[in-house]
């Protein structure tokens, strides 16, 4: 499953980015910001009209705004509990 | 020591760097931009307590070294050493946030890696308290082989501490854990020495998550950004009156005080009807900029403007913007100059010069008097049904075609020449916090000089030049000096231009001082109409009104406000967009698409009104 997929609130952790799908600098801020393999995740919130873009990601202690479009890149597996 | 040593604050964004410089420097920064780049170079006097003074600098925030945004590459080469013109930093202080402490780790340890002479912030620890978070600096401090202070920059809390270590910081090198690593391993290392530094956790952001939930919900937050609205618009337009009011009362008893007391002169009038009277039209905005700079400021400063960016994204991604350029087209509602200048935030530079150039279209507080003026002459106060009024419905039809006009071209720029696929929105959301009134006061010091120091210097010189346009050549007897004058003459020629959409001498005259500011054109065509100025507004529009009925025809009124909808007629606008982009190139760009876009629909509206038997 990509993450633009995963329900609100679902623990989860990113398997796999394909990072040639994405703009170079995209990529690395997307990387700076620890949205990158291994990193544990989940959706916070969704945007307000149709498409449900951007997604709003936490992320350790943050929360950050993506494009549907980068979470499309991103492949992850669903984790059973969301504590550490 | 023979010359003042350079300390620089760096750290990611969000990590309360700016609040820690004005902790430390005080109220007295010297911003400028960094040579070549519109990026704001901050720096402030600090004294350490050793007694040695210390130049300051505030770095833009950056996430790595490694640059995505023409903030992080000045930040990058100015602690490397590699930009031109500026003095490397002697001494580094990496301010970390301490309630994001895995993060902020990450570019610590690059920035560790340089082996510069380097002091780490742990800042906003009381932040980090109230989400549960108890951290050991020291444990900190022996992993990273550099002096760790706690500190609460808007308590002053560690500052003393931090000075200490700034004056202690000396030549280290950067071991091997540091400098032969990559990002995932140092993200790892990062996970590691968070976890040991954490004493105790408790996972209680509540107060954070349960914000958003309300904000960012589907359909109240929406509601609750277009109620913030409201009120952002309601101040700007109201509260600012009085003071608008007050400062023009002002202008003109100097105007009215220097004309008494002077000689009659050339020199006088130049002085008052030109000087006075000219950089006296703009300062009039200075409370408009102040308050909306005020909600501006709080908003970013509360986390808030994040989140408003993030409702907004959609639907600026509908235009190929993002939500980032949103706040800067919605102040330019007010005026597009503290627009043009909060587009800073917009990280891609493609997406900040389109925003820059649309702005102007936004129908910014100067064009409503003159909106005002030919609307109260030319449209029937009727009521079209359900309680709205003909007249405006006009004014929100004016209001509109700027926005239209804005998207249409947004979207084609976005296509041609600023394309590009770099303009996605990736933003972090800070944390929710209370806006400090001493940051508040410091940011709106900073932006009302830049508007002031404008108004001296651009607006002065124009202002000079076109009231020499105005007086020169001196009229011969019987003649009147607006025809005779250079600018009379231009807007002969001008007249032959503009005929083609229906405008008349009059109206072509008009539009030469109107460059200065879009306002001045009910002045000038008041003056050109010899109307009794009475100090009463009210009554001087009511008679202007009645002289333009007479003159004008219908079609060539709707073509006029059609030709205020786009017409970049603001001198300022284009200084800040010169000054906003590092040239003449984008401002010209600016005049001339404009300009072309004004003529067009003007011409568009004045035939097809004639057309229409209007």
């Amino acid at each position: 499953m990509t993450l633009d997929l995963l329900p609100i609130g679902q623990g989860a952790r990113i398997v796999a980015v394909d990072w040639s799908a994405l703009v170079q600098e995209e990529a690395r801020r997307l990387r700076a910001l620890g949205l990158e393999e291994g990193a544990r995740i989940s959706i916070a919130h969704r945007g307000i009209l149709g498409g449900r873009d951007p997604i709003a990601i936490t992320v350790g202690r943050m929360t950050v705004a993506v494009r549907r479009a980068h979470a499309a890149a991103m492949e992850v597996e669903v984790l059973e509990s969301t504590g550490k | 020591m023979s010359r003042q040593r350079k300390v620089a604050l760096v750290g990611n964004p969000n990590a309360g760097k700016s609040a820690l410089f004005n902790a430390l420097t005080g109220a007295r920064q010297k911003i400028a931009n960094y040579p070549g780049v519109t990026v704001e170079r901050k720096s402030g006097r600090f004294v350490l307590p050793t007694g040695e003074p210390v130049e300051m600098t505030d770095l833009p925030g950056a996430y790595g070294l490694d640059p995505t945004s023409p903030d992080e590459e000045v930040t990058s080469k100015v602690i490397r050493g590699a930009f031109e013109g500026e003095a490397v930093p002697d001494v580094l202080v990496i301010v970390l946030d301490a309630s994001n402490l895995e993060q902020h780790l990450v570019f610590a340890q690059e920035v560790l890696a340089l082996g510069k002479p380097s002091v780490i912030a742990l800042n906003m620890v009381d932040l980090a308290e109230r989400d549960g978070l108890v951290l050991d600096a020291a444990v900190l401090a022996e992993e990273l082989g550099v002096p760790v202070i706690s500190t609460v920059a808007v308590r002053r809390r560690g500052l003393a501490e931090l000075g200490e270590a700034i004056a202690n910081a000396g030549q280290r090198h950067a071991g091997p854990g540091l400098t032969d690593i990559g990002p995932t391993e140092r993200r790892v290392a990062a996970h590691a020495m968070a976890g040991a530094a954490i004493l105790s956790e408790s996972r209680q952001y509540r107060l954070h998550a349960s914000l958003d939930r309300l904000l960012l919900n589907p359909w109240l937050g929406p509601l609750i950004l277009l109620g913030i609205l409201f009120v952002v618009f309601q101040a700007v337009f109201a509260w600012a009156t009085p003071f608008a009011d007050a400062l023009e009362a002002s202008v003109g008893w100097l105007h009215d005080t220097v004309k008494a007391t002077l000689p009659e002169s050339l020199l006088r009038d130049l002085l008052t009807d030109g000087v006075i009277s000219g950089v006296g039209s703009v300062i009039v905005f200075l409370p408009q900029i102040v308050i909306l700079f005020a909600f501006i400021l709080a908003m970013e400063a509360s986390g808030y403007m994040a989140r408003a960016a993030f409702l907004m994204d959609r639907m600026m991604a509908g235009v190929g913007l993002s939500g980032r350029s949103f706040i800067p087209l919605l102040s330019s509602f007010a005026c597009a100059i503290p627009g043009i200048m909060a587009t800073r935030s917009i990280t891609d530079p493609k997406d900040r010069l389109t925003t820059i150039l649309i702005a102007p279209m936004m129908t910014c507080s100067a064009r409503l008097p003159v909106y005002a003026v030919i609307i109260a002459a030319f449209i029937p106060n009727t009521n079209v049904g359900a309680g709205v009024g003909l007249q405006g419905l006009v004014l929100l039809v004016l209001y509109l075609a700027g926005v239209l006009g804005a998207m249409a071209v947004a979207l084609l720029m976005r296509s041609s020449m600023t394309k590009g696929a770099a303009s996605g929105f990736i933003m972090e959301m800070p944390k929710y916090q209370m806006p400090r009134l001493k940051d508040m006061a410091i940011g709106l010091w900073q932006r009302a000089w830049i508007f002031l120091r404008r108004a001296g210097t651009i607006i002065f010189m124009v202002t000079v030049v076109l009231w020499l346009m105005l007086n020169f050549p001196k009229a011969g007897p019987g003649e009147s000096q607006v025809d005779a004058s250079i600018a009379g003459k231009i807007a002969s020629g001008l007249a032959v231009v503009v005929e083609p959409i229906g405008f008349n001498r009059d109206m072509a005259l008009a539009l030469i001082p109107a460059m200065a500011a879009r306002e001045v054109a009910v002045s000038s065509l008041a003056t050109t109409y010899a109307v009794d100025a009475g100090d009463n507004e009210d009554e001087q529009a009511a008679e202007l009104g009645d002289q333009l009925k007479a003159r004008w025809t219908l079609p060539m009124a709707l073509a006029f406000l059609a030709w205020f909808v786009f017409a970049p007629q603001c001198m300022s606008t284009i200084a800040v967009t010169r000054r906003e982009t590092n040239g003449w190139k984008w401002p010209t760009f600016m005049l001339v698409y404009l300009f072309v876009l004004a003529y067009i629909s003007a011409g568009v509206t004045y035939w097809i009104a004639v057309a229409a038997g209007l």
